[in-house]
């Protein structure tokens, strides 16, 4: 088994790639069979993560950071306090009727297949890379983001043709601000004059319970009490 | 060390990477591990004497050494429970992810010139952002825990921890600005001299951002005064009231592997990192150079003094843990967002302007030309030439920078 | 024993077999199967926060095709890339996404309190 290992070389960023994609993809997979919405959220969490590792091995390490930083340590973060909001007992679960999976499942396959077929359609795209250790950059795309490019252009394009990207910056920046305080306004706490639904719920599950306690009034007033404050 | 393997040992360059990958793992994890067991007996002797009484004096001596490893051989011999409303795949995850993220950042950590895991042009970015990651091993512990206080101590932590990543990376960008670049190595370097060259007396914007750091630091791992995800006089234990023998300890470990790390952070971004206050290998005369063993033993001693000042750290947050009282949520919440962050935005205002008006600092004679830095990415002196783009790149940010 | 070395075999023959690289195909494979899986999750999933789930898998998707035409290590001796451009637009929709995630939840959860449920099926109300 050794003797077999020393023989052939093993390719490090060949067998990391493997690994990572079989994590992303598989655990995308597990994102869409989950029943239940924790369980799912914790595969997207992971999903992500070794699609972070894809990015780092493909030589995009301030990609990779970001999406660590923002997409998983921000987003999902986000994501995972709605699923914790809501995962009621009832809404934990909900599971979706056959026929309706069969027919996305067709759609997902005639998808896959496509899309298939064109990643393998270019020559260019299939021919196999170097596989080196990355080149940084950081520093390029931070100072095309100020609008400044110093990432040396591809062979034969005219000078001058290249832009920075400070207008898309700033567009972002302003965006970001626009929905900071779109979210927050959509979420706030509101005052109403008619009930929320869940609290319309709550309240008749409460006048419920007393009624069906008197029945069992040999168990004393206390203990109807206590199932109805605990509603 | 791979070219040693590779070329005096003999084995293939797969092979040989391996092993170093693994000497470097081995390593770390015995320095959380073994970190964990000395914090945990120097936590309870310094809340001992701060509470004027002695704490563990038996086993092991008169000081009580080897009470953590008693400690260690009574959580491995304790029953695993799992609460039976628990979701147990759940359950059983979450400890190793919150242990993971806070063992993966040890990667982009350096101990010294050439002891980091992996040297990343983003080190520092990378460091901030799996740190980010151990909110969800929380998260699933409440959750799994089946128990409504397992679950609000892991809300009001995730709360906490996410709120409190602004006011860190406003603080840490600081000396990422006054470095010029990400890379941890880097940054250290550029603090190498005498202790003036530390960016923590650089100018007084980057003294308050320290200090701001501090703040958020000990906030981001959830030590008193912000503990309380694990309130014990509130919440039981918080998220991990239904976590028992081995897998409390991995909670543990990871705790106390985060407050070495954002305090080791602390010293490579403002305390000059492996390098001490005095500049002993320049004064005796040893150039820096690479594979001797005179500088092999320098670098040592620069891996010994990171671990100091990341110990002291470490000492420091305890001793804040057993003076201060404990903050209520609403006041975490406002620390962070009326006084951190305004401040860390103000203050890095503050060094901008200093860097523009005073780039050499109030006493340039003491600080130490940027030229000598080993700087991985852009050509010069020990650093991999990059061609075009290192140079154009270096052009632009020459001009830039006065 | 044999059964278990067959299977290594299988597993190990393709990583031998790329033992020359990885290439933008490879990555365009991966971006494929999280993009499908996005869809299928938005189709399926009666959650919202399912729904929300498939569309944060089909922006990573698009942004790993991104990456994979954006890296000048995938592609093969003197072969043209994206380069930063590429990086940049990954960039983007990284941010982009995180702001639709939180209006998202912002109208989930609206949207919770107006009909104590989650079930997207049950937002019927405009229903002819």
């Amino acid at each position: 088994m050794t003797g077999c290992l020393m023989l052939a070389a093993v390719n490090f960023h060949t067998l990391l790639f493997y690994l990572f994609a079989l994590l992303a993809c598989g655990f995308a997979v597990g994102v869409v069979v989950a029943d239940n919405v924790v369980r799912m959220a914790l595969y997207l969490v992971l999903s992500l993560g070794a699609t972070a590792g894809l990015f780092f091995l493909a030589g995009a390490e301030f990609i990779g950071a970001m999406q660590l930083m923002i997409y998983v340590g921000g987003t999902l973060v986000l994501l995972v306090f709605g699923v914790m909001l809501t995962a009621q007992a009832p809404f934990v679960t909900i599971k979706t009727s056959p026929g309706d999976r069969v027919l996305a499942g067709v759609v997902a396959a005639s998808l896959l297949a496509l899309l298939l077929q064109a990643a393998f359609s270019v020559e260019a795209w299939r021919r196999p890379g170097l596989g080196e250790v990355a080149q940084p950059a950081a520093t390029p795309i931070g100072v095309a983001l100020v609008g400044v490019r110093v990432d040396e252009p591809p062979a034969g394009t005219p000078p001058g043709v290249r832009s920075g990207y400070l207008l898309p910056f700033e567009i972002v920046s302003i965006h970001l601000l626009v929905v900071l305080v779109g979210a927050a306004y959509l979420a706030r706490a509101k005052r109403r004059r008619t009930q929320r639904a869940i609290d319309v719920a709550a309240s008749v599950q409460s006048l419920v319970e007393p009624v069906v306690e008197v029945p069992r009034q040999a168990r004393g007033s206390a203990s109807a009490l206590a199932t109805g404050g605990t509603r | 060390m791979a070219d040693f393997l590779i070329n005096s040992v003999g084995l293939p360059p797969w092979l040989a990477w391996t092993v170093v990958a693994g000497v470097a793992a081995f390593l770390i994890l015995n320095v959380i591990a073994g970190g964990a067991l000395v914090f945990i007996w120097a936590e309870r002797k310094i809340a001992a004497r701060i509470q004027d009484r002695l704490g563990p004096t038996r086993t092991g001596g008169r000081f009580g050494w080897l009470q953590s490893l008693a400690d260690g051989i009574k959580l491995l011999a304790k029953e695993d429970l799992m609460p039976e409303g628990a979701d147990g795949l759940l359950f059983r995850i979450a400890p190793y992810v919150s242990f993971c993220a806070s063992f993966a950042a040890f990667i982009a950590l350096p101990f010294a010139f050439d002891f980091v895991g992996q040297r990343l042009n983003v080190g520092v970015f990378f460091v901030v952002a799996v740190l980010g990651l151990e909110v969800f091993g929380v998260i699933l512990a409440g959750y799994a825990s089946a128990s409504k206080w397992s679950l609000f101590g892991a809300m009001r932590e995730a709360a906490q921890v996410v709120s409190y990543e602004v006011p860190l990376g406003m603080c840490v960008v600081v000396p990422v600005m006054l470095a010029g670049t990400m890379d941890l190595v880097t940054i250290a370097e550029k603090q190498a001299g005498w202790f003036t060259n530390w960016y923590l007396f650089h100018d007084p914007f980057t003294f308050v951002v320290f200090w701001v750091y501090v703040t958020c630091a000990v906030a981001s791992v959830n030590r008193a005064p912000f503990d309380l995800a694990e309130a014990e006089s509130e919440l039981v234990a918080g998220f991990h009231t239904e976590y028992s023998g081995l897998r409390w300890s991995f909670f543990f470990m990871a705790e106390y592997g985060s407050m070495f790390l954002v305090s080791a952070l602390a010293a490579v971004l403002f305390l000059g990192g492996w390098n001490g206050p005095v500049p002993v290998a320049t004064l005796l005369g040893l150039s820096e150079g690479t594979g001797d063993t005179a500088h092999y033993f320098v670098r040592l001693i620069g891996c010994g003094n990171l671990l100091l000042k990341a110990t002291l750290g470490v000492l420091v947050m305890m001793w804040i843990r057993w003076t201060l009282p404990r903050l209520r949520i609403d006041q975490v919440m406002t620390v962070c967002l009326k006084y951190c962050t305004p401040i860390a935005a103000v203050m890095f205002a503050g060094a901008m302007l200093w860097q523009l008006f005073l780039p050499g600092g109030l006493a340039p004679g003491l600080s130490r030309p940027a030229g000598e830095v080993r700087e991985g990415w852009l050509p010069g002196p020990g650093g991999a030439a990059r061609g075009s783009v290192g140079q154009a790149a270096e052009k632009t940010v020459a001009q830039v920078q006065p | 024993m044999s059964g278990m070395l067959g299977i290594g075999v299988a597993i190990a023959g393709p990583v031998f077999a790329a033992a020359d690289g990885v290439s933008v195909a490879h990555y365009l494979v991966v971006g494929a199967i999280l993009f499908t899986a996005g869809i299928v999750c938005m189709a399926v999933k009666r959650n919202a926060l399912g729904v929300l789930m498939g569309i944060e898998l089909v922006l990573n998707g698009a942004n790993v095709n991104f990456i994979a035409f954006a890296s000048p290590y995938l592609r093969g001796q003197g072969a043209v890339s994206l380069g930063i451009d590429g990086q940049v637009i990954a960039l983007f929709v990284i941010l982009l996404a995180a702001a639709e995630a939180a209006v998202a939840l912002a109208i989930t959860l609206n949207f919770y309190n107006n009909h104590s449920t989650v079930d997207v099926d049950r937002a019927d109300d405009l229903k002819g």
